[in-house]
């Protein structure tokens, strides 16, 4: 069976700073394709091109060589707006996917027209309302009550749970999660992470994950990858994943790289 | 009473033209000078239509597309040029300031004797000011029932979003671009059509009146504030029309006890600065009190 690429990144560079004393290749000629239902966890160290990966693919900026196809067709001089229609996102920092004087109706309201053009119909309807409030109570944070709060006025963890869903709400063909529990404190991020997954699996997403904790990138997701210097160095998924061990993950990685992992944080997370 | 009915009505006013700097310094949150330059704009462009026969309402309207188009101006220095939004509103406002010379042909352009906007209120007979006060009234409810009803619609909700987290707009499929640009043009074609309003008003269109808009936009919006505190989208338009009202009562109370009209640009900067500074002093202010009552 042929199963059709939902996203496949050919030979991506970026560089950061070309030219300069500070000229930073972050992305060399990296490869990998992504079929339709992969959760992928993604590992690395500081700088290996994680975030610039994500980046890339959602059109925060333009790559300097290379592809990015999405359902087999290129995406990569469209706009970061017009890569929307195909794309969700939560980020890092809870502040960055709600807006704050705005109330929790409002923002879904906004994420609900993910990739419409906006027009004079009214912004939000009562029939989404009630939508709205069957999704919060599935989330099980108490949220239904406050559609018509202020969404600065929520804690960051209710923040990232509302981004989650403003993300996947409008299925989008990609999922795209960058360290999106790394902000929050160890119980709060446990139950958006878990969050996270069901949010996938009830909607059958295709996602890539960033994480600094190794044993949330053994424990979530289909496959696992780990950057290196901008390109891909352990690519895992089915099996070989499941029984994967953190120590297995670093001799893995020494014998690919000829290069012993000394970054502790990457272990500790 | 006379006094009291002139503030008013001029307060009215020049809540429409606050109404404008509201949608820029707070919905969008970019401070745009390009109203200093769009508020003149809207009285030239008013003006020299008025001389040449053509409809106050006409001409009134004319003022609002055409203050539109300036506030374009600054939108594509902003978003294409990637100009700083203080700068872009800057350059647009320099600008302008040839075009109304060109628009009016010399620094002063007199309406007297000349149909006016107001005169549409002369056949109910009404007391002196109370045309304007009417017309302002109607003007400004009309107002915020337009900003209320748009700002509710899809567009609406997509400028508010930009102004609130611009990042969330943009991953959310919201081309910032269009809707700064959209946001810039509502805000000044509001500026210059209150700028045309004043000019008749007044009874003549000045080179130099843009001077001190944002300055007395900006106050009314944060007296309203001050005083009206966290509220509703609805009322926080109803407030910067009030904090304009009252801005005018301030200034004709400062007038009364002797000060003149010359010094007014300075009052009118020392009024806002105490307006900006108020909430940090609030909290100074609530700390000292607290530090000295723990001794």
């Amino acid at each position: 069976m042929v199963q059709k690429n939902v996203l496949s990144l050919i030979d991506v560079s970026k560089t950061f700073y070309p030219g300069t004393p500070n000229q930073n290749n972050v992305l060399n000629q990296l490869n990998l394709t992504v079929k339709k239902g992969e959760f992928i966890t993604i590992i690395g160290g500081n700088g290996s091109g994680k975030s610039t990966m994500l980046n890339s693919i959602a059109g925060t900026f333009l790559i300097d060589k290379g592809s990015i196809k999405v359902n087999e067709k290129e995406i990569k001089k469209l706009k970061e707006e017009q890569r929307a229609k195909l794309i969700g996102r939560v980020f890092q920092d809870p502040l960055m996917g709600t807006a704050p004087r705005m109330t929790v109706s409002e923002n879904l309201s906004i994420a609900y027209r993910r990739g419409q053009k906006r027009t004079l119909r009214k912004g939000s309807t009562s029939n989404e309302r009630h939508y709205f409030e069957t999704l919060l109570t599935k989330l099980d944070l108490g949220l239904e009550k406050r559609l018509d709060s202020e969404m600065g006025l929520l804690s960051g963890g209710q923040r990232q749970a509302i981004a989650l869903l403003m993300a996947t709400m409008k299925k989008p063909e990609l999922l795209l999660l960058d360290e999106h529990t790394a902000a929050l404190d160890p119980k709060t991020a446990a139950v958006v992470l878990e969050l996270t997954r069901k949010r996938i699996e009830e909607e059958e997403l295709t996602a890539l994950m960033i994480t600094h904790n190794m044993q949330d990138a053994l424990n979530y997701g289909n496959r696992l990858i780990m950057l290196d210097k901008g390109r891909v160095v352990i690519d895992l998924s089915g099996n070989d994943k499941k029984d994967l061990t953190v120590s297995e993950v670093l001799d893995l990685f020494q014998k690919r790289t000829n290069n012993p992992l000394l970054n502790d944080e990457i272990v500790l997370g | 009473m006379n006094l009291i009915t002139t503030a008013t009505a001029q307060g009215l006013m020049w809540g429409i033209m606050a109404l404008g700097i509201f949608i820029t310094y707070r919905i969008l949150d970019l401070p745009d000078m390009t109203a200093e330059g769009s508020f003149p704009l809207g009285a030239a462009v008013c003006a020299r239509m008025i001389l040449t026969g053509v409809h106050p309402l006409l001409a009134t309207a004319t003022a609002f597309f055409i203050g539109a188009l300036a506030g374009s101006i600054t939108g594509f220095l902003i978003t294409k040029a990637k100009i700083p939004g203080l700068l872009a509103g800057i350059l647009t406002m320099t600008g302008l300031y040839s075009i109304n010379l060109r628009i009016m042909n010399r620094s002063n352009l007199s309406l007297l004797g000349k149909a006016k906007i107001t005169d549409l209120f002369n056949k109910f007979s009404l007391p002196n000011q109370f045309d304007t006060i009417f017309m302002g009234l109607a003007l400004v409810i009309f107002m915020i029932m337009f900003l209320f009803l748009f700002f509710q619609t899809e567009l609406g909700q997509a400028i508010i979003a930009t102004g609130d987290n611009e990042k969330m707009a943009r991953s959310l499929g919201i081309s910032t671009d269009k809707t700064k640009i959209l946001g810039l043009m509502l805000s000044n074609g509001i500026v210059a059509g209150a700028g045309a309003l004043i000019a008749q008003d007044n009874g003549y269109a000045d080179i130099s009146m843009g001077i001190g808009t944002i300055v007395i936009g900006l106050a009314s919006v944060i007296i309203g504030e001050v005083i009206f505190g966290n509220l509703t989208f609805v009322n926080r338009l109803i407030c910067v029309v009030l904090g304009a009202i009252i801005y005018r009562f301030i200034i004709m109370f400062v007038l009364l006890v002797g000060l003149q009209p010359n010094d007014l640009k300075l009052i009118s900067a020392f009024i806002l600065a105490i307006c900006l500074a108020l909430p940090s002093l609030r909290e100074k202010l609530q700390l000292n009190f607290f530090t000295k009552e723990r001794v």
